[in-house]
């Protein structure tokens, strides 16, 4: 199905990513956001409370991090389609939000503009520090998807890519951005909405009476029903049936907490996105994503410079974790390099894909800044040898 | 299990899930009478009951939700109260009950609570105080009354209650009411003036809680708590809320306390907007959104 062309904004415009993540959302379809002010995220939510009434929606400010993650997902059971914008402290409040989302399969995006921590941290700079904390942050056992936006033109795409996988797979989606491309501003081009794809809501067609809420088709994701039309959906939080009554035996929970992670791990491949370059015949593989892989794209260049073989893969989704690829990738490369704005996160996760097959770099930064390329062409190179 | 509330053969039966019965509440226990009054109460209201949503947090009182035959959310500890705003903001057409305990709206979610009285969301909010803790095992409520025994207090409380009408009240609730589960008739009449009331609407149930609160405090089982209610209550509709706090052995002071207009938050939003924006402002009608 096409977007509404109400809420898109057509045209080649100069954006910063919390803007055209902003765009983003507006254009896959959303109406709803309950937001909470947090820099460096707040430009998002800023502008749709100023976009969204001509668009025909709803902006509320809420008291906390709190209320804004469950007032979004009571906006969805009512029909529409809703975000909500924090970072690192809000981030951490939401996060019994993020699991009620993933258990009762609410369709939703969290958009996280990562800023230095742990606790206030660094407000106004950059890190990628809660990479783990968003696959890993909430209690129990889950699947999520989390997409990594390397420029602001990106943040409109991959946050309607978000909204279209959160309604596919009904599953709580996150857009992980960073403060500096939250901040950084640059062309971003909007097509026509007829040109930009959106997933509707799986809505059901069996009448009330008949459907079992929470009973899963084939790809392992059940149908929605529509609230006010007479279905007496039940929602909890607690472990259920197909009714979406609670049942709270081993039983059950085996069942239920499995469907929920394979219905993202039985669909990897479709949701996997990446950008590789170069990978034959390397060397070396710089793995990167979000404002990361700019600076390890300079690094890159100066590496071929110099006559090193070096292949790009840069990660689009960092969850699920594209962990086939890396694998493939391990039994061709001497090593990778993996830099990123935190003390190591994902490179663990690429030392697991890489089995040690591979030789695996890691290129620290705590945040508050970039990497200077030079650190990332000195493991590089060191590597190559 | 049964209770005074629920029987099989009750009239409220057809708005109860009976495939979910037998229920999880104690015998004695005020939270099913409060649901018969509820039930009455949507039916003598005529309620469309295709557009009542109902909403919950966690406690047994948070069970609620989930025996109601009606679009029903069990939601997180305390956030019954944002979930439901989000609810009615985007779908308009639903009249939206939260239904929850003490502890639920008053500890955890007391902040929520008093913004959404502020801003004047359209919901109707059912408070079962049974002064208590109950579903995790009886520890101190912030509505817990002085020198009552608690599994957290076994000493006795010494911290300082909440008084919920006077507190709802100054957060600008337009509609305020406290009923005992002795109280069924009033309640019910209580609960279905509610739903006639355009904004944040709130009663609070004075509910017994034999098996946590009632017999550890040497106060009897449900029976003898009702007698304790009948003896105790004395009706003063419009009483000042700051004279209607609780204690321990004290009168009960019962009845309706505010009923108020003011602007709820859609129309104030709405106003706002449209004086504003004028032709360019779209206003959000129910976003069932096609896409
Ligand atoms: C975040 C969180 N903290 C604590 C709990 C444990 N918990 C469940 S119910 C409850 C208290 C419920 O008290 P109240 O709202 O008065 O309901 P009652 O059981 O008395 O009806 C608590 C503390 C929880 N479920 N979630
Ligand atoms: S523990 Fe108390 S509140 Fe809970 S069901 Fe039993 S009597 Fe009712
Ligand atoms: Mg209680």
């Amino acid at each position: 199905m096409h977007a509404d062309p109400a809420g898109v904004l057509t045209g080649s415009h100069f954006l910063d990513g919390d803007h055209a993540c902003c765009e983003g959302a507006l254009a896959a379809g959303a109406r709803f956001s309950s937001g909470y002010p947090i820099t460096p995220s707040t430009e998002v939510v800023e502008r749709f409370a100023s976009r969204v009434p001509t668009v025909g929606g709803t902006f509320i400010q809420m008291e906390d991090e709190l209320a804004a993650s469950i007032t979004l997902q009571g906006a969805v059971w009512g029909g529409a389609k809703a975000f909500t914008v924090t970072s690192g402290p809000g981030f951490s409040l939401m996060m019994e939000h993020i699991g009620l989302a993933i258990m009762t399969e609410t369709p939703c995006v969290f958009v996280d503009v990562q800023r230095g921590g742990p606790s206030t941290g660094l407000p106004t700079l950059p890190a990628q520090g809660d990479m783990m904390q968003v696959r890993w942050g909430s209690h129990g056992d889950y699947e999520i998807i989390a997409l990594c936006p390397n420029s602001p033109q990106e943040c409109f795409d991959l946050t309607v890519t978000a909204f279209n996988y959160s309604e596919q797979y009904r599953v709580p989606v996150f857009v992980m951005m960073d403060e500096v491309v939250g901040h950084m501003t640059e062309k971003v081009v909007i097509p026509p909405a007829e040109q930009i794809e959106v997933t509707p809501r799986r809505y059901t067609t069996i009448p009330p009476g008949e459907f079992l809420a929470f009973e899963p088709k084939d790809d392992l994701v059940p149908d929605m029903p529509r609230t006010g039309e007479g279905y007496n959906v039940h929602v909890t939080g607690l472990t259920h049936d197909n009714r979406g009554y609670p049942d709270m035996t081993p039983a059950q929970q085996d069942k239920l907490v499995k469907r929920l992670c394979n219905k993202i791990r039985q669909n990897v491949d479709k949701i996997t996105l990446y950008e590789a370059d170069q990978i034959e015949g390397a060397d070396v593989a710089v793995v990167s994503y979000g404002i990361t892989s700019r600076v390890a794209q300079r690094a890159i260049d100066l590496a071929r410079d110099k006559g090193i073989k070096v292949g790009k893969f840069r990660l689009i989704t960092a969850w699920p974790f594209p962990e086939k690829q890396i694998a493939e990738i391990a039994a061709k490369v001497k090593a990778f390099v993996v830099p990123e704005l935190n003390l190591g996160q994902m490179v663990r996760e690429v030392e697991r894909a890489a089995a040690g097959k591979a030789v695996v770099r890691h290129v620290p930064h705590a945040g508050g800044s970039v990497h200077k390329p030079e650190d990332i062409l000195q493991a590089i190179m060191e590597v190559a040898r | 299990m049964t209770t005074i509330g629920i029987t099989p053969t009750n009239p409220v039966e057809p708005f109860l899930r009976t495939d979910r019965m037998p229920h999880i509440w104690c015998p004695g226990c005020g939270i099913g009478t409060s649901v018969n009054s509820f039930a009455r109460a949507l039916t003598e209201a005529n309620m469309d009951l295709k557009n009542v949503a109902i909403v919950s947090g966690i406690g047994c009182t948070g069970r609620v939700a989930g025996y109601m035959k009606l679009d029903s959310f069990h939601t997180t500890h305390g956030r019954a109260i944002p979930f439901a705003t989000g609810l009615k903001l985007a779908n308009p057409k639903l009249n939206v009950v939260v239904y929850s305990g003490d502890g639920d709206l008053f500890a955890i979610g007391g902040n929520h609570l008093i913004h959404a009285a502020r801003r004047n969301v359209d919901i109707k909010v059912v408070c079962v105080n049974n002064l208590i803790y109950a579903m995790t095992g009886g520890q101190t409520a912030p509505t817990t009354p002085g020198d009552v025994v608690t599994s957290t207090n076994p000493y006795g409380t010494y911290d300082p209650s909440f008084n919920l009408p006077y507190l709802v009240e100054a957060a600008g609730a337009v509609y305020v009411a406290r009923w005992t589960a002795f109280h069924v008739r009033q309640l019910a009449r209580a609960m279905e003036e509610m739903f006639t009331k355009k904004g944040f609407s709130f009663i609070e149930v004075l509910s017994p809680c034999p098996t946590l609160y009632q017999r550890r405090n040497k106060m009897g089982d449900g029976l003898d708590t009702m007698k304790f209610y009948k003896e105790k209550s004395r009706i003063k509709n419009g009483a000042p809320t700051n004279e209607v706090a609780l204690s321990k052995s004290g009168e009960i002071i019962v009845g309706k306390f505010v009923d108020r207009e003011r602007a709820d938050y859609r129309d104030l939003m709405h106003d706002q907007l449209e004086e504003v924006l004028g032709d360019q402002y779209v206003e959000a009608e129910a976003c069932e959104c096609s896409i």
